[in-house]
C-alpha cells in the first residue's frame, strides 16, 4: 500500500500520509477535530447564554434598582398569561398573526418570481434577476424601512400617485397594514432564494411529461410543482416568520398606536426588568420551536 | 463515506472541549473617594443624552479647548437611559461617562449603584446655581451630590396653527375626539403622570395629590383616560425626530412635546406654536451624572464644568428650548435672542419652577398620608403596556 | 412548461415584484439629493450638499470602517467554523448528529432579539467588557449558520465517490482536499461568505445588545434616524452602498451560477454511470 511505502521514505508527504492514515483508522478523531471547535464555541457561548436567559425568566427584578432577585418564581409567566388583563397575550397574538400574514404574502409574491427565474428566464436574464433580487439585501435595512414611512405618509408619493389618478388618500402610515407591507418587502429576497433552489431541482422532463399527460398549467402546478417545491417554501418561511417574530425596529419606525410587538416589550424592559423580558422572550422561542418541528417534518431542513 | 461513531467518542470529545475553556472573568473596579482636582483630559468623552444636549454649536469649542472628543448616544426616554447605563454589567458598562438623567431616572441610577458621587467644588459655576437646583432631592441623597444639575423645562402642548383653530388652551385638546387621527403623544410610561395631572384638575373627586404618587384607583382612572385617547392618536412618538417628521408631513397636528421639537419645526417654516395649558404641566429637571465605570472621568468633570458656565448654559437653552440652572446665563440668553431669558422663565420667581411637576420615579411610599400602597414603576410599566399593547 | 400566456403572465408578475423591491431604493436615491433636513414629499429643493457632509464626517468614516472590520472578522470565523461543522455533519454519522445539526440552525431560526438579549446577559454575567469582540462573537453566531448551510447544500450535491476515487488513487488527505474538495467547495464558500458579510454589515438588533459604546454603521444610521439632525446623510450612505455593491454582487453571481451547473452536471454524470 502507498502508506507503507511512504512511511519508509519519511518525507513530508510521508508525514501527511501518516496523518491521513491516523484519521482513516480513527475516524472519530477526524470528527472530533472538525467538530469540537464550532460546537464548543456554540455550547459555551450561545447555548449557555440561552440557558442563563431561561433561568432569568424564573427570577424577579427589584422595581426600583432593577437588581435581579434570585428567588424562583412564576410571577413573570403569570403576568404574561394573565387572562384578566391579556395585554401581553394580545401583543403576542398580534406579532404571530402579522408574522403569519407576512409569510403567506411573501410566499405568494416570491413563487412566480422564483419559478420564472428558474424555469423560464434565459441565463443572462436569470443572472440579472438574481442581482436585482439580492442587491436590496445589501443596502441598509433601516434606511429602506424609513423610506417606506415617507412613501406611505399622508403627503407621500403613494397618495401623490393616487390623487393623480383621482383616487382618495390612503392613511396607511403608522398602522398594522403599513407594518405588514414593510415586513413583506424586507424579507422577500429571503423567500425567493430557497424557492428558487427547490424549483431549480425539478427536472424539465417532469414538467413536460405532466403537460403531455394533459395536465394544464394549474393542474401541473398543483400536482407536480407545488409538492416538490413545498419544502423550499417552508424553508423560506422559517426566515420570514422568525425575522418578523423578533423584530422591534419596524414597529417603532412604521407602527402606530396599536402596533407593539413582542420585541418592543422585550427591548424596552431588557435592563429595567430583565426577568420579565427574558420570560416574554421565551414566547417566540416556544413558537419557533413548534414551527421548526413542523418544518422539519415537512422536509424544509433539506431545502435551506 | 460515513463511519459509525460511538457515543463514548462523542462524550470524550465534549469533556475535552469543556476542560479547554476558561471562562473570561473580568475585574470590575469600584470608584472610591471623591477626586480633589481634575487631571488632564483623556482625549475622549462618551455621553448618554437627550437630543442636542451636546450640540455642535457649543460642543465644538469644548472639544477644541480640552481635546476631549465627544461620542454621543441619544435617548428617547428615561427608561432607555436607565437601560443603557444599567446594562453591560452596570455603571455605564465601562463605555459611557456621563448621562443627562432626568428626575425619574436619577434616583434609580443612584440606588442601582450605576453612578457615583460628584465633588461639586470642582464645578466653579455650581455656587451660582438657583437654590432650587443646587441640591435637589432628585440628585442629592443625604447631603451627597450625585451629579450636577443641568437644565430644566416643561412638557408643552404643540399645535399646528393652520390646522387647529381656535388655539387650544387646555390639555383637554389631546383627549378630544374632534382631533381624532391628528394627535401624537410620547410613548413613555411617565405619560400617565400627564393624564393624572389633567384628572387632578378635572376630577378632584379622585383625590390625586401628586401625579407621580397614585393609588390603584387613581392609576386605573388615568389608564382608562389614556385608553380612550389611544383611539384618537396618529401614533406614539418614541424620539423627538418622529414628532418633527409627523408635524412636517402633516400626519399630526397637535400633541405633547418638548420645546426642542417646536424650535426645530419653526426653523423648518412649519406653522406651529406651543403653550403650557391651564392645568399646568409636567416637566423634567436634568442632571449630568458620572458613571461608576466611567473610562474618562477627567473629561467628564471638564464637561460638567463647561456646560455650567453662563454662556454655554444660554447656548444650550437656546438650542433645546429649556431653562438654565445658572441665573448668570440671563444676559447671554438675551444676546442670542432678545427676551429669551423671560421667555424661558429664568428670571421668574421660584414659584414658577415649583409649579412644574418634574418627572420622578413612582414608588410605593406615597409622600402624602403616610401610605405605602401607591403604585410603583413596575405597575406603571405594566399599565402603560396595557394601554399601548 | 407553461404556455405563452403563462410565460407572459409570470414575466409581468416578475417585473412588478422587482419594481416593488426597487421602489424604496429609488426613493432613497432621490432623497440623497434632497436639500431639506426633514424627509417630506415632494422634494422642493435639490442639492448634493449632504454628500460632502457625509464624506467629511468623521463619525461616518469610523462607523463604516468599524462595520467593515467586524464583518470581515465574523465572516472569517464563520468560514472556518461553518465549513468544519458542515464537513463533520455531512461525512459522519454519530450519536447526537441530529441535535448538533439542529443546534447550528438556532441562531438563524431564533429571532435576533433573543440572541442579542441572551448574549447580553451572558456577557454581563461573566463581567466581560462590551467591545468590538463581543459584537464579533454575536455576529459570528448567525454567520456560521449561513456558511454552514451553503457548504452542506453543496456537499449534498457533490458525489462522495469522487473523494473515494481520489483516495483509491493514492492521494493523501491534503491532496484530496486541495485538488478535489476545494474546487468543488470554493464557490459555495464564496457565496456563503458574501451572504455572511452582508448580514453582518447590516445587522443592528444583535449589535445593539452586544455593543458597548462602539458605533457600527447600522447603529449610526439608527441614531441618525432618531436624532434627525443630519437625516439625509443616511440616504447618502445607503445610496452609495447600493452603487458600491453592484459589482461584487454581480461578480459573485457569475461565479456561482456557472459552477453550480457544472457541479450538478458532474454529479449527474457520475451518478448516471452504472
Amino acid at each position: 500500500m502507498a502508506v507503507d511505502a511512504a512511511r519508509e521514505a519519511g518525507s513530508l508527504r510521508g508525514a501527511r500520509l501518516r496523518i491521513s492514515a491516523t484519521f482513516w483508522r480513527r475516524p472519530w478523531l477526524k470528527l472530533a477535530v472538525l467538530l469540537i471547535p464550532p460546537v464548543a464555541a456554540f455550547c459555551i457561548i450561545y447555548v449557555s447564554s440561552l440557558g442563563v436567559m431561561l433561568a432569568s425568566s424564573f427570577w424577579s427584578t427589584d422595581a426600583f434598582t432593577a437588581a435581579i432577585v434570585h428567588s424562583w418564581t412564576l410571577e413573570q409567566f403569570r403576568t404574561i398569561f394573565n387572562l384578566s388583563d391579556p395585554t401581553y397575550l394580545r401583543i403576542a397574538g398580534r406579532t404571530i398573526g402579522i408574522a403569519a400574514a407576512v409569510t403567506v404574502t411573501d410566499a405568494v409574491l416570491a413563487f412566480p418570481l422564483a419559478f420564472f427565474m428558474a424555469k423560464i428566464a434565459g441565463r443572462r436574464l436569470r443572472a440579472l434577476l438574481f442581482v436585482l433580487v439580492l442587491l436590496p439585501l445589501w443596502s441598509s435595512y433601516l434606511v429602506r424601512i424609513y423610506s417606506w414611512t415617507t412613501i406611505l405618509s399622508k403627503t407621500g408619493p403613494l397618495n401623490w400617485v393616487l390623487n393623480g389618478l383621482g383616487l382618495p388618500d390612503q392613511h396607511l402610515v403608522y398602522t398594522n397594514a403599513a407594518m405588514w407591507i414593510v415586513f413583506t418587502y424586507v424579507w422577500l429576497p429571503f423567500m425567493v432564494l430557497p424557492i428558487y433552489a427547490a424549483v431549480e431541482r425539478i427536472p424539465d422532463s417532469l414538467l413536460e411529461a405532466s403537460m403531455d399527460l394533459g395536465g394544464r398549467g394549474l393542474r401541473t402546478f398543483r400536482s407536480v410543482i407545488l409538492p416538490i417545491a413545498f419544502p423550499g417554501i417552508v424553508a423560506g418561511s422559517i426566515f420570514t416568520f422568525s425575522l418578523t417574530l423578533g423584530d422591534y425596529i419596524t414597529p417603532e419606525l412604521v407602527g402606530g398606536p396599536s402596533s407593539s410587538f413582542i420585541g418592543n416589550v422585550v427591548y424596552g424592559q431588557s435592563a429595567t426588568n430583565l426577568a420579565f423580558a427574558a420570560a416574554y422572550a421565551m414566547v417566540p422561542v416556544g413558537v419557533m420551536a413548534v414551527y421548526l418541528g413542523i418544518a422539519r417534518r415537512l422536509g424544509a431542513f433539506e431545502a435551506i | 463515506m460515513r463511519k459509525r461513531i460511538r457515543a463514548w467518542h462523542v462524550a470524550v470529545g465534549a469533556l475535552a472541549a469543556a476542560a479547554l475553556v476558561v471562562p473570561a472573568v473580568g475585574v470590575s473596579k469600584s470608584h472610591s473617594g471623591l477626586p480633589t482636582s481634575v487631571g488632564a483630559g483623556e482625549g475622549a468623552l462618551s455621553l448618554v443624552e437627550w437630543p442636542a444636549y451636546s450640540d455642535k454649536s457649543f460642543a465644538a469649542t469644548f472639544e477644541k479647548q480640552t481635546g476631549c472628543k465627544i461620542t454621543r448616544k441619544d435617548a428617547g426616554s428615561s427608561n432607555e437611559m436607565f437601560n443603557i447605563m444599567h446594562g453591560g454589567g452596570g455603571g455605564g458598562g465601562g463605555q459611557y461617562d456621563l448621562v443627562s438623567a432626568s428626575g425619574d431616572a436619577s434616583l434609580r441610577l443612584i440606588y442601582a449603584g450605576d453612578v457615583v458621587p460628584v465633588n461639586v467644588k470642582l464645578i466653579p459655576s455650581w455656587k451660582n446655581f438657583l437654590p432650587a437646583f443646587k441640591s435637589p432631592p432628585h440628585n442629592t441623597v443625604k447631603g451627597v451630590h450625585y451629579g450636577v444639575s443641568l437644565q430644566w423645562g416643561p412638557n408643552t402642548l404643540l399645535y399646528n396653527t393652520a390646522k387647529i383653530k381656535p388655539a387650544p388652551t387646555s390639555w383637554a385638546s389631546i383627549y378630544d375626539p374632534k382631533y381624532k387621527g391628528q394627535i401624537t403623544v410620547p410613548n413613555n410610561p411617565i405619560q400617565i403622570a400627564d393624564a393624572a395631572l389633567y384628572l387632578q384638575k378635572t376630577k378632584p373627586a379622585l383625590g390625586i395629590k401628586d401625579p407621580y404618587e397614585l393609588t390603584k384607583a387613581q392609576l386605573d382612572a388615568a389608564v382608562s383616560l389614556l385608553k380612550q385617547q389611544k383611539s384618537l392618536l396618529k401614533r406614539y412618538w418614541v424620539y423627538a425626530s418622529d414628532e418633527i417628521k409627523d408635524f412636517k408631513s402633516g400626519d399630526a397636528s397637535i400633541g405633547a412635546t418638548w420645546p426642542y421639537q417646536t424650535l426645530t419645526l419653526q426653523a423648518e417654516k412649519v406653522p406651529v406654536k406651543e403653550l403650557i395649558p391651564k392645568e399646568g404641566a409636567t416637566g423634567w429637571a436634568d442632571t449630568w451624572m458620572l458613571a461608576k465605570r466611567a473610562p474618562h472621568p477627567n473629561c467628564a468633570y471638564k464637561w460638567m464644568a463647561y456646560v455650567s458656565t453662563p454662556k454655554v448654559q444660554a447656548q444650550q437653552a437656546y438650542v433645546f428650548g429649556e431653562t438654565p440652572v445658572n441665573p448668570k446665563a440671563c444676559p447671554f440668553m438675551n444676546k442670542l435672542q432678545p427676551g429669551l431669558c423671560t421667555k424661558y422663565h429664568l428670571n421668574a420667581p421660584a414659584s414658577y419652577s415649583r409649579s412644574i411637576r418634574f418627572w420622578k420615579t413612582p414608588i410605593k411610599q406615597c409622600g402624602w398620608g403616610g401610605r405605602n400602597d401607591c403604585m410603583d414603576i413596575q405597575a406603571w410599566d405594566n399599565a402603560w403596556a396595557s394601554i399601548t399593547g | 412548461m407553461p404556455g405563452r400566456t403563462g410565460r407572459i403572465g409570470l414575466g409581468v408578475w416578475t417585473g412588478l415584484v422587482v419594481l416593488f423591491l426597487w421602489l424604496p431604493l429609488v426613493i432613497i436615491g432621490l432623497y440623497a439629493f434632497n436639500a431639506s433636513q426633514v424627509q417630506s414629499w415632494p422634494i422642493t429643493s435639490w442639492s448634493t450638499h449632504w454628500f460632502s457632509v457625509a464624506w467629511h464626517d468623521e463619525e461616518v468614516r469610523s462607523a463604516l470602517w468599524l462595520s467593515v472590520r467586524i464583518a470581515l472578522a465574523a465572516t472569517a470565523i464563520a468560514l472556518l467554523l461553518g465549513s468544519m461543522a458542515a464537513f463533520a455533519i455531512h461525512r459522519f454519522a454519530f450519536f447526537g448528529r441530529e441535535s448538533v445539526s439542529f443546534l447550528l440552525l438556532l441562531p438563524i431560526a431564533l429571532p435576533g432579539i433573543i440572541t442579542g438579549m441572551a448574549l447580553n446577559s451572558f456577557f454581563s454575567f461573566a463581567s466581560v467588557k462590551f467591545s468590538i469582540w463581543t459584537i464579533i462573537v454575536g455576529h459570528a453566531t448567525f454567520c456560521v449558520v449561513v456558511v454552514y448551510n451553503n457548504v452542506v447544500a453543496r456537499l449534498r450535491r457533490t458525489s462522495g465517490s469522487l473523494l473515494e476515487a481520489s483516495m483509491d488513487l493514492g492521494a493523501d488527505g491534503w491532496q484530496t482536499f486541495r485538488h478535489i474538495t476545494w474546487p468543488l467547495l470554493s464557490t459555495a464558500l464564496v457565496a456563503g461568505g458574501l451572504l455572511a458579510f452582508a448580514l453582518s454589515f447590516d445587522e443592528v438588533i444583535v449589535t445593539t445588545f452586544t455593543a458597548g459604546a462602539q458605533i457600527t454603521l447600522p447603529i449610526f444610521i439608527l441614531d441618525n434616524l432618531r436624532q434627525g439632525q443630519q437625516l439625509p446623510i443616511v440616504n447618502v450612505i445607503a445610496f452609495v452602498i447600493i452603487l458600491l455593491t453592484i459589482v461584487p454582487v454581480w461578480a459573485s453571481q457569475r461565479l456561482t451560477a456557472g459552477d453550480e451547473s457544472r457541479a450538478s452536471a458532474a454529479g449527474g454524470a457520475i451518478a448516471a454511470e452504472p
